[in-house]
């Protein structure tokens, strides 16, 4: 890693930069809220449809800060032992035997023994603790809105103190906190308490304009006709009353599709041979089949000549 | 920066007038936010406040109404703004065709000789109320009765397995647990604690239909979703006949008749056809993502007259199916030994129910407690007969 400034950029507009740099392209309404999270040393909440792009922003601030990120994907019954630490038990049960071997076993020495870091395993929570130094790490809490109350419960606690007790080991404190980004697809509300807490930043799908930007410069290979034929048709596609409309990381596969399949043109048989790249949902494909894939092209020829 | 901060207090108590929860400890956070980056650029302003104020998607248009308003006003010194009609979010506003007089709740004290009046009185009634009578023919006085009964009626709709672990006599070795445990007794395994799933109350969802046809259950079945959805907890609740409304705080409230009596008369408006189809279209597009998860029991409450394409309803009731744990039919008319389900719409929604139930009378809705209580945990784990 080639070391960078280690301070917050100075301005919103540094910061634009700087994300730029990494390809990632970030309008005012969400390169302010990453700059207020970043001076503030709050976390970053980001709630958004599926595939607008609330991962990649945790991805390129990390990598424009020059900082490591670590990821914690929630889910489900997700616990301390799954987010923060677990012992090594078989490791445990392994030194245990060993021990038992040593001839003068000296029994209070075992507990004490069993319990250290050498037997410990770091989960994400703790490692964003940890790893410190004048860079704290981007912590990404990825689909919060997956993880249950308790859990939330949790995170709310930690992400007032940045600290977790070990009960065997003791307390174990950031001296810097790590810069925290927390992704919603609100599948649910999650609670105002927490939220509060954070910066918040509802990220829309993108306009044609910056969705071509982000095509043209994450799919190089594309002519500058496909790139805004793709993009306008996708645009038109998310006007659709569908399950399930195509995030940025489907228009960027799709246009990488097309690309290797040599077209610099869309037509409607193209698209229909295509469509399983942007909607992932056979009903949504088969009420798109067909006229529809008309008229939306349709207006997307339009669009992009404008 | 005195005139900043005074607007900004200012501009937080607008915004709190307009029902968005502004914590003081954010304007200090906009304060200090403001003086980085500067107050040069409107624009910038509003993303400072808005990603500061703001935590909700549903209050960042009101959010916005808000600030253009407050800055509009703010050039002309004088404070003189329109904020009344700021945070009013679109209701259902009952209209009345003229010469119809509104139903107004009465406190009627002297015994009500009206059905409204009857209703509202909520008092003792002295009316036994039949359990297999059917709610269609039931009296303004029955009415009052299973109003009482059905919205205390104690609801346990059985149990999902969640992913959480919890401390058990029985089952998996807990592994994490067994060493912490041994090791104070000095390395032998002498105790294995055990863990298991946890459960949880299994979450339902209702999609009552209240179009005309269903006119003379309607409110019954109002009050039965009601004591549902205060008794059994993850409750959500839509009512529907041309279009769908997501009714779930409104019901779970408490105030009892109030609620009720007030969605009815808004129902009065809605009369007219179902569009059956057309209705859980909307609510797999715009609801089931939020409101389906952990496999929940569906109860469909409608007669199956459908104005609308049958093949719509197929295809949706097909895909509320797919999401669910259960899909219950619940049919006022059922009930009746010379019905038969021969409607287009019905005959379409039987290909997709797990159990097609009579809600016609209290017994019927106790079978359903019951039935309720016996399906199985389980994610998934509900057989189908296909």
């Amino acid at each position: 890693v080639t070391p960078g400034p280690a301070s917050a950029p100075a301005s919103v507009d540094a910061l634009q930069q700087a994300l730029a740099e990494e390809q990632y392209i970030a309008e005012r309404a969400l390169a302010v809220p990453i700059y207020l999270a970043l001076r503030l040393k709050r976390p970053l909440f980001l709630e958004g449809e599926a595939g607008v792009g609330k991962t990649e922003v945790a991805k390129a601030l990390a990598a424009a800060l020059h900082r490591p990120l670590i990821r914690l994907q929630c889910y489900e019954g997700l616990d301390v032992s799954h987010a923060v630490y677990e012992w090594n038990y078989p490791r445990q049960l392994l030194e245990i035997r060993l021990l038992e071997t040593t001839p003068d076993l000296d029994r209070t020495a075992v507990a004490r023994e069993l319990f250290t870091e050498t037997f410990l395993i770091k989960r994400p929570l703790l490692r964003a603790l940890e790893e410190n130094g004048d860079r704290p790490p981007v912590l990404l809490i990825d689909e919060i809105d997956r993880a249950d109350e308790e859990f939330e419960g949790y995170l709310l606690e930690f992400l007032s103190d940045f600290q977790v007790t070990i009960p065997e080991l003791g307390t174990i404190r950031a001296s810097q906190p790590p810069v925290v980004v927390v992704t919603s697809n609100r599948t649910r509300e999650v609670h105002d308490a927490l939220k509060r807490r954070c910066v918040y930043s509802w990220i829309p799908y993108p306009d044609f304009e910056k969705e071509l930007k982000i095509v043209t410069s994450k799919v190089p290979g594309a002519s500058a006709r496909l790139a805004r034929e793709v993009t306008a048709f996708v645009q038109e596609l998310r006007t659709a009353d569908l399950y399930k409309s195509a995030g940025i990381s489907e228009t960027l596969d799709w246009a990488a599709a097309l690309v290797a399949l040599d077209r610099e043109v869309l037509d409607a048989d193209l698209i229909e041979e295509t469509l399983g790249l942007l909607l992932k949902n056979q009903e949504d494909i088969d009420s798109v089949r067909g006229e529809r894939i008309q008229t939306l092209l349709a207006r997307a020829m339009d669009l992009a000549t404008r | 920066v005195n005139a900043l901060v005074t607007n900004l207090l200012l501009f937080g108590r607008v915004l709190r007038a307009a029902g968005l929860q502004v914590h003081h400890g954010r304007l200090v956070d906009a304060i200090r936010a403001l003086e980085w980056t500067g107050v040069g650029s409107r624009n910038d302003v509003r993303e400072v406040l808005r990603a500061l104020l703001v935590h909700r998607h549903d209050d960042l248009a009101v959010f916005d109404e808000a600030f253009d308003l407050f800055f509009r006003a703010h050039g002309s010194s004088e404070l003189n703004l329109p904020l009344f009609s700021l945070g009013e979010r679109a209701r259902v506003v009952a209209k009345r065709e003229a010469g119809v007089p509104p139903r107004v709740e009465v406190e009627d004290i002297a015994g009500g000789t009206s059905s409204a009046a009857a209703f509202a009185v909520g008092a003792y009634s002295p009316v036994e109320v039949s359990r297999t009578k059917d709610f269609g023919e039931f009296t303004a006085g029955e009415l009052e009765a299973a109003r009482r009964l059905l919205l205390r009626m104690p609801w346990d709709p059985g149990h999902r397995r969640t992913r959480r672990w919890e401390r058990a006599t029985q089952g998996p070795i807990d592994l994490r647990r067994i060493l912490r445990r041994n090791v104070m007794r000095g390395g032998a395994l002498v105790d294995l604690p055990r863990r298991v799933r946890r459960d949880a109350p299994r979450p339902i969802v209702v999609l009552a239909d209240v179009s005309g046809s269903m006119d003379r259950y309607s409110r019954v079945l109002l009050y039965f979703a009601c004591g549902l959805a205060r008794s059994a907890g993850h409750v959500e609740s839509f009512l529907f006949a041309t279009r769908l409304t997501r009714v779930t705080r409104r019901v779970a409230a408490p105030g009892g008749a109030r609620a009720v009596t007030q969605l009815v008369r808004e129902l009065q408006d809605w009369g007219g056809g179902t569009r059956i189809g057309e209705a859980l279209r909307t609510f797999n597009t715009t609801w089931a993502r939020r409101v389906m998860r952990h496999g929940p029991v569906v109860l469909v409450v409608s007669d199956g007259w459908d104005r609308g394409d049958p093949a719509l309803l197929d295809r949706e009731l097909a895909r509320v199916r797919r999401s669910c744990a259960r899909l219950i039919w619940l049919n006022p008319l059922l009930g009746s030994a010379r019905y038969e389900p021969l409607t287009r719409g019905m005959q379409t929604a039987l290909q997709h129910v797990d159990d097609f139930l009579p809600v016609h009378n209290l017994t019927s809705v106790e079978r359903l407690a019951t039935h309720l209580r016996r399906l199985p945990p389980g994610r998934h784990g509900i057989h189908r007969h296909v």
